[in-house]
């Protein structure tokens, strides 16, 4: 007997309430792109220069005791908060301490680190520095800038390859779930305030390169039975296309997030955050090629008629392989 | 149907084994890491029944690459430097200045007499008395202009000369800044490498970065401090002509002069003409030693010229004094007792043992030819390293065991078919890191286990696919044929577009993301392989033996 996520035959009819799913889809995007404008994300220091240093000590971490000891450095903005962990072991107790970018220089100087270590000392004896991080303003503005142009022009890239290998309806498809799933993921790292770095950027791009996988998947289905089923209406070739891709898409989508969750529940907390923006676009990624990509596909139409020469349309690679 | 060529055989079982040994090396890091070393020594420094011992560790027929860990898996220190290139203006300015009093002189008549005025330190302004000889002059300065030597500055001069009433100005040209920045990037470069080889870390990269840049990763060294203590001194020594003492920081020093300050001598100021006699790039040699006072010194020795302008020097100003000068500090400024032949000498300070050995170092590597300003710096500690990679290894095995059983359970014999094909991925997949000499970083290791969830995807939607034609009354061959073939365009869509995102996130990216793009990149492909290529033979071959009448998947 096999194990099966989804019944051998699926007739669900994903499309009977389009429009809500879509209606549904913009407002979260909507609700998502408020929150980034009204609250902001919580940008590390990749993002805005300043310093991080993660301290590890033997006794419990007393966020008061080194506020009150870095006080008199006059660092400025400082943020100390204690990091949990199941890896950690008992005696371990690890904090992250955010130095906003200082007026002179770049980076921290070395002078620095050293009477912050000295203070620190003072109110935890024994208390190590795990790592220092410093990202000086000139940088972390250019890594914004590359930031944003990695995510836009991988979603250009993606829209052209649609664009030659099926037709343009399909791109435009597929790039609205990618935009979906970009802003949402967004949207929640600024409603939960999760620490938005480097790492999150290739995470984003990961779920922009996840997320297509699915979609192109189920078009690769759609292009399929609109050539086999050519009375059939645009609706029910989709629909049939999605119930016959719709147990690949769960196992993968399962296998994924089996592999990423194990990764999110063990693998630490340095890389927590990058674990947690995979899960959520991994599921995000999965219900956005269905409710979006295709639904998009739907309200834009399909040209049907495969019997007139249609080499202008930009689909004369659609046959290169299979 | 349900052919495969035995070339094809031959050539997919050759990767494959050809993958497992590169890769082979990784499961015994340390020994293979101790025996790349001592074969390295070996060639090196010589043989020694130690050092052959060591080497032997790993047999020298397998392949020895291995995957570098990044620096937050090993801990070490990263910096991003960027190079001060107007600092070489001011330089150029002072060592043309010389040449320029040289040329004007015999045009007295002419121009009457000139001074040098204080002005922005990339210029050099000149007053001359004269001013309808301003023509004359110009002509004279701009006949020391020499062509610029690069490729987009062809046909322009390395200086600008204009005049304005009574002020000449001459100032490099931009083509002539362009060419000098390369250089200048380029020298610092260089050096900051030899320092680095110096001090003799292990595998550190460095590695220049846009224009101005320089990206320096250590692994191992304990913070980022220190390395910026060897890398971030200028380290520019020259030995210049005093002209006064005094205590003023703010002293009128006249033009061509400078006034600087005393290294150990608080409070006490020199004024040095700008213009050195010898500087650092004449020496050739460079030691820590102790002085007739048994305090710790550092050794030094010219080059030909330098020996000999340092001895016309010392002979024609026996009894005045002249400084040693190091990044714009006076070190000491003995006065000249005699003259001084032979081009060696000795630099004496208040230096601790271990200030005088770095002294050496930077001497012998040589002077950075512009200061560095770090516009990033990174510290990982060994033991955060050691964490994460004890963390990903857990995180991965779990997360590789869950997707064995619930591939086993869900696809029965074809689940084991796909798990061995994906075990032979994971392997494939190190096998190719270690070929490139590619870097594994945390995010790297995240790609690894999101490959290891996305593997199975070519393989679900081919045994998905012959489902359906199992469903649709094929028989069992024909409806793995006809499987693979029709998962073929869905396959090859889905994995082209997420290799474009990779490839995207490799060019744009840096550090841990473009780890982290390596591995997806290459779990890609490998993905692809082993479904289209591997998990097809095992079936193919499975299904020559037994023949089944029907077939379950």
């Amino acid at each position: 007997m096999r194990l099966k996520l989804v019944p051998n035959e699926t007739s669900f009819d994903f499309f009977s309430k389009w429009k809500l799913w879509l209606g549904i889809s913009a407002l979260l995007m909507v609700v998502g792109f408020a929150s980034f404008l009204i609250q902001g994300l919580n940008y590390g220091i990749d993002f805005r220069g300043g310093t991080t240093i993660r301290t590890e000590s033997t006794q419990e971490v007393d966020v008061g005791a080194y506020r009150d000891a870095m006080a008199a450095l006059e660092l400025g903005d400082v943020t100390i908060t204690e990091v949990f962990d199941p890896t950690f072991d008992d005696d371990e107790f690890v904090a992250m301490i955010r130095i906003q970018a200082q007026e002179e220089g770049e980076a921290i100087s070395g002078a620095m680190i050293g009477q912050i270590q000295t203070a620190l000392d003072a109110a935890a004896p024994g208390i190590k520095f795990e790592s220092v991080e410093s990202v000086g303003p000139k940088v972390s503005g250019e890594l914004v800038q590359t930031a944003v142009i990695a995510v836009a022009l991988a979603i250009g890239k993606v829209l052209v390859y649609i664009w030659l290998r099926f037709e343009w309806q399909f791109a435009l498809g597929a790039v609205a779930a990618l935009v979906h799933d970009v802003i949402l993921t967004i949207g929640i790292f600024s409603e939960l305030q999760i620490k938005f770095d480097l790492a999150i950027i290739a995470a984003l791009l990961t779920i922009v390169g996840y997320s297509l996988n699915d979609t192109v998947v189920v078009f690769d289905r759609v292009r399929e039975n609109l050539r086999k089923y050519k009375k059939k209406s645009l609706a029910e070739v989709l629909n049939l296309s999605i119930n016959e891709t719709l147990s690949r898409t769960m196992m993968t989508s399962v296998t994924t997030l089996l592999a990423l969750v194990s990764l999110y529940v063990l693998g630490g907390d340095v890389i927590r955050g990058f674990v947690f923006a995979m899960i959520w676009g991994v599921i995000v990624g999965t219900y956005s090629s269905i409710f979006v990509a295709s639904a998009i596909l739907l309200y834009l139409g399909v040209k049907r008629d495969w019997t007139k020469p249609t080499n202008t349309t930009g689909n004369q690679f659609a046959n290169v392989d299979a | 149907m349900l052919q495969i060529d035995l070339w094809k055989r031959v050539l997919i079982w050759l990767v494959c084994v050809a993958g497992l040994m590169l890769a082979l090396p990784n499961a015994f890091y340390t020994r293979v890491e101790q025996a790349n070393d001592a074969a390295l020594e070996l060639v090196a420094k010589g043989e020694t029944p130690e050092r052959l011992a060591v080497a032997e560790q790993w047999p020298s027929w397998m392949p020895s690459g291995l995957v570098n860990l990044g620096l937050d898996l090993r801990g070490g220190a990263h910096l991003l430097a960027e190079v001060q290139v107007e600092d070489v203006y001011a330089a150029r300015m002072d060592a043309l200045w010389p040449e320029v009093r040289d040329a004007l002189r015999p045009e007295r008549s002419a121009i009457g007499t000139f001074r040098r005025q204080q002005g922005p330190e990339d210029q050099i302004r000149l007053k001359i008395s004269k001013p309808e000889g301003m023509s004359r002059a110009l002509e004279v300065v701009r006949g020391l202009a020499t062509p610029v030597t690069s490729l987009t500055g062809a046909g322009a001069n390395d200086i600008e000369v204009s005049a304005s009433g009574d002020i000449l100005t001459i100032e490099l040209s931009d083509a002539e800044k362009l060419a000098t920045d390369d250089r200048t990037v380029r020298q610092s470069l260089e050096i900051v490498r030899r320092r680095i080889d110096e001090v003799g870390t292990r595998e550190p990269t460095i590695q220049r970065q846009g224009a101005d840049r320089i990206l320096i990763q250590v692994p191992g060294i304990g913070s980022a401090s220190e390395l910026k203590e060897i890398i971030g001194t200028t380290a520019q020594l020259t030995f210049s002509p005093v002209v006064s003492r005094g205590s003023d920081p703010d002293a009128n020093a006249g033009a061509g002069n400078k006034v600087i300050p005393s290294l150990d001598e608080g409070g006490t100021y020199y004024t040095i003409e700008s213009a050195p006699v010898v500087t650092g790039e004449d020496l050739v040699d460079a030691q820590p030693a102790f002085d007739q006072n048994g305090r710790p010194a550092v050794n030094f020795r010219f080059n030909t010229s330098g020996a000999r302008r340092f001895g016309d020097y010392t002979a024609e100003n026996i009894g005045s004094p002249f400084a040693i000068v190091l990044d714009d500090e006076v070190v000491s400024a003995p006065v000249i007792q005699s003259h001084i032949p032979g081009g060696s000498g000795i630099i004496t300070g208040n230096f601790t043992i271990e200030e005088s050995t770095n002294l050496a170092v930077l001497l012998r590597a040589g002077a950075l030819p512009a200061g560095l300003d770090f516009l990033e710096e990174r510290t990982i500690g060994p033991e955060l390293g050691q964490d994460s990679i004890d963390a990903g290894k857990v995180a991965t095995v779990v997360a590789f065991v869950g997707v064995l059983v619930f591939m086993t359970l869900s696809y029965g014999l074809f689940g084991l078919f796909a798990n061995v094909a994906l075990m032979l991925n994971i392997g494939l997949i190190f096998g190719a890191l270690s070929l490139i000499g590619g870097t594994l970083t945390l995010p790297g290791i995240a790609g690894i286990v999101l490959t290891v969830g996305m593997a199975v995807d070519a393989n679900v939607l081919v045994f998905e696919r012959i489902r359906e034609e199992l469903k649709n009354g094929r028989g069992p061959a024909r409806a793995i044929d006809e499987g693979y073939s029709k998962a073929l365009s869905a396959i090859l869509d889905a994995n082209i577009t997420t290799f474009i995102t990779a490839v995207i996130l490799f060019a744009m990216g840096s550090g841990p993301v473009r780890g982290f793009a390596i591995t997806l990149g290459l779990g890609i492909m490998t993905s692809v392989f082993t479904a289209i290529f591997v998990t097809r033979l095992m079936i193919v071959m499975w299904y020559d033996r037994r023949r089944p009448k029907t077939i379950e998947v």
